[in-house]
């Protein structure tokens, strides 16, 4: 039993970093756009180097 | 000197707040402008792409994006550029652009709403995850100490997160409570606040039953309704507000003979306004220079446009047509006839607000009655057992069962999955209550002008004339702004018909245009003075130079789709009403062409008002479809109203639902698609009451475990939105 004394942490650890992950994302204005969002990706303007 | 010691200035700084706030026109030049257009026409990434790429290549702008959900452009630009040197530039890449308002685009603050119960939604999502992982082990049989240790990690998960995430249910339960009310967000703080505090004390005295992750999962379906309601709000909102945002409202002040363009909240009574052709009459006032005709259609219906010239009275929401005109204002902003129309609305709206939303019915019903339930079964319990322990499990069990999760989202998901249908088709719910209201509708009253008709005219008795008189009129016609010329134009156009080679064309704004053909002299115009016979119908009249005068009638133009709307209304069972301020023979005429036997011309805003009145008196559900100012009371009193797109602001902020298309045909489907979400919406409150006629007497019996709660609230919830997606 006291494998759970590690995988209750770990657990919450990893919930939290999902839920961190949906704040940065929230707070980052990515679902602003779904739809142009979603189509960027076919575009190939900055494929060779990451927009300045 | 700091702003508290001037005393020209006492009123600022009263709070810290206050100083934020602009008292006047700010002094510092802004160095940076921020622009948006609306692409109506943008669809893919190709769009996007060529959109921006143009738009980065002009000179100063800083940065262009394109939000292709909304068909927005946002460019952050010098501040001496202005949008509309650069509508230009996207039109020169083939799409449709206009400039919107930004002042009017208030959507980062419903953003804001939208993304706070967004994160509310996520915490409680993540933190009923987490708990119910350690409730199914509890309930696969964990024991002793594991299990209070399970309970204690779920009670230090859940006082936090449903401290935060039901933050919205906890101030609505207060604002109704210390008004001495109840609203559905009572029994649900009631039970989120039962559940929780039994909990704590079950676990602390290593008992069996905790009701954490019901709690949890309570807040989380409930914020999933609030949040669909909001969505569905919202982007009602954002496209309301689009629509206000594309009339931007400036206007060109002229000081000393030059012009300046200013927004229309600046100018002040005496100032003089130059009114382009075409353009809308900002103010009241008095014409000062300048012959025009002027497009009243919009505030009374009447489709044959009046002279103007010196002297003459205008009204703010005019179309000025052919020739510039100077007004001298004489009212501004809210004084003018356009706003205390508006007025009219306010009054007629405050009847409106007594309309009580199936929500609201069911919640009348089930706030008393959970509670005096729970408080029952609370008494009983503890006068059979003597013990507070059980008793107050057994209440607590009983409000989460009944808890409102199915309720809550009963009506979110349908109107959701309704607006969004007939988004798609065109019609933009505005008001939250507006689909149950379409759906008990039985008597439709149609304005006339710019509703089932297009406000545009056309011609009617092309082929009366000889292919000579044609040529002359086109080449007449084409010079011309005004919209019975361009028709005019338009149509003999269409015929195959090249213009005749008349010389020294001028338009005289206000009368017609005038030419040379041969020596003679040839003129289009109106009948004072062209000359000829009057006729009852809207007409121009010609002179091909022989003295003779040729008369082109017109009409207005039906809508497209108002056949088929009008047929299907009336095949459903309605009743259809014309009510217009055109004069009798066009209402007549386009009443014995829609087959509506009911109708009434001249009809005066306070007629209109009276007749609605009258119907809603007779106990007829009324929808009003109206655009212009003389509708807006009738559209407010109605008992649900649509506006066309194209109808004044004030027209589309008292009606209910706005119809973006030209199409006049969405109409009578949104009353189907209407009659149908209210169908699913109180099969939905069945079917959330049968799961509790099952569930709550073994919750009164003392049956009820967490496991059974979890499952019965899932299920009802889950069955409720899948009901509502049977929409589509």
């Amino acid at each position: 039993m006291t494998v759970i004394s590690y995988l209750i942490p770990i657990s919450l650890i990893l919930g939290g970093l999902g839920l961190a992950g949906f704040v940065y994302t929230i707070r980052s204005s990515q679902y602003d756009d779904p739809e142009g969002d979603s189509r960027r990706i076919l575009s190939d303007d900055w494929d060779e180097h990451p927009k300045p | 000197m700091s702003a508290n010691a001037d005393p020209h200035r006492p009123h600022i700084a009263v709070c810290p707040g206050c100083i934020a706030a602009p008292d006047g026109p700010v002094e510092a030049a802004p160095t940076e402008a921020r622009l948006a257009l609306s692409l109506p026409t943008i669809h893919c990434q190709a769009c996007i792409s060529k959109v921006e790429r143009g738009l980065a290549d002009v000179p100063g702008i800083r940065s262009a994006r394109v939000n292709l959900t909304l068909k927005r452009a946002l460019i952050e630009a010098d501040p001496d550029l202005h949008a509309a040197d650069l509508i230009p530039v996207v039109e020169g890449l083939g799409y449709e652009a206009h400039e919107l308002d930004l002042a009017q685009l208030s959507s980062t603050q419903t953003d804001r709403v939208g993304r706070d119960l967004a994160m509310r939604l996520a915490v409680a999502g993540f933190a009923s995850m987490n708990v119910m992982l350690l409730s199914i082990s509890v309930w696969s049989g964990a024991s002793d100490a594991t299990r209070d240790m399970f309970h204690w990690i779920s009670a230090a998960i859940s006082l936090p997160a449903v401290a935060y995430a039901g933050k919205p249910f906890f101030v609505n339960a207060w604002s109704a409570l210390r008004v001495r009310r109840l609203n559905m967000d009572v029994p649900i703080v009631l039970a989120l606040l039962l559940a929780l505090v039994t909990s704590l004390w079950e676990t602390s005295l290593s008992g069996e039953h905790a009701y954490f992750d019901a709690a949890l999962t309570l807040t989380f379906f409930l914020l999933a309704g609030r949040y669909l309601d909001q969505r569905t709000r919202a982007v009602a909102r954002s496209a309301a507000e689009e629509l206000a945002a594309l009339e931007v409202p400036r206007a060109l002040r002229v000081v000393d003979g030059e012009e300046t363009e200013v927004a229309v909240t600046e100018l002040a009574i005496g100032d003089h306004v130059r009114v382009r052709p075409g353009g809308r009459m900002p103010v009241d006032g008095v014409i000062v220079e300048g012959q025009s005709e002027l497009d009243r259609s919009l505030l009374t219906g009447e489709t044959v446009p009046v002279f103007a010239s010196a002297g003459q009275v205008v009204s703010a929401g005019e179309v000025n047509l052919t020739g510039p005109l100077m007004v001298q204002a004489t009212a501004v902003g809210e004084e003018t006839s356009l706003h205390r129309m508006a007025d009219l609305v306010a009054i007629a709206e405050s009847g409106r607000s007594r309309y009580t939303s199936l929500a609201d019915k069911a919640a009348k019903l089930y706030a008393p009655g959970v509670h005096i339930l729970s408080a029952l079964a609370f008494v009983g319990w503890y006068l059979w057992t003597l013990d507070l322990r059980t008793a107050l499990n057994i209440a607590a069990a009983v409000l989460i069962i009944t808890c409102p999760c199915a309720l809550g989202l009963a009506v979110p998901a349908v109107t959701t999955a309704a607006s969004g249908r007939l988004f798609k088709r065109g019609l933009l719910i505005k008001n939250a209550t507006a689909l149950e209201r379409l759906a008990e509708v039985d008597t439709v009253v149609f304005d006339k002008t710019g509703t089932l008709t297009e406000g545009a005219p056309a011609v009617t008795n092309l082929g009366d004339h000889s292919r000579r008189d044609l040529e002359v009129a086109l080449a007449l016609a084409e010079a011309s702004s005004h919209p019975l010329a361009q028709a005019l134009a338009r149509a003999v156009q269409s015929a195959g018909i090249k213009p005749a080679r008349v010389s020294d064309v001028v338009e005289l704004p206000g009368f017609g245009t005038e030419g040379q053909l041969h020596d003679q002299t040839v003129r289009l115009g109106r009948l004072e003075w062209v000359g000829g016979t009057p006729v009852e119908a809207t007409a121009a009249y010609l002179d091909a130079g022989d003295g003779k005068i040729r008369v082109f009638t017109f009409a207005d133009s039906l809508r497209a789709g108002a056949e088929e709307a009008v047929a299907a209304l009336q095949a459903a069972g309605k009743q259809v009403v014309l009510l217009s301020g055109d004069t009798e023979g066009p209402v007549a005429a386009l009443a014995t062409r829609l087959g509506i036997a009911n109708w009434t011309s001249a009809a005066l805003p306070e007629d209109k008002l009276e007749r609605i009145h009258a119907l809603t008196a007779d106990g007829h559900k009324v929808l009003m479809v109206g655009d212009g100012l003389n509708d807006t009371a009738a559209l407010a009193a109605a008992h649900v109203s649509i506006s066309p797109a194209t109808a004044l602001d004030a027209a589309r902020v008292a009606s209910d639902v706005v119809l973006l298309g030209r199409d006049l045909a969405p109409i009578a489907e949104a009353c189907t698609t209407a009659q149908k979400a209210t169908r699913r919406i109180r099969e939905n409150f069945r079917l959330a009451t049968a799961y509790n006629v099952i569930a709550v007497p073994l919750a009164i019996a003392g049956l009820a475990t967490p496991l059974i709660a979890a499952l019965a609230m899932s299920l009802s919830s889950i069955t409720v939105s899948l009901n509502a997606l049977r929409l589509r």
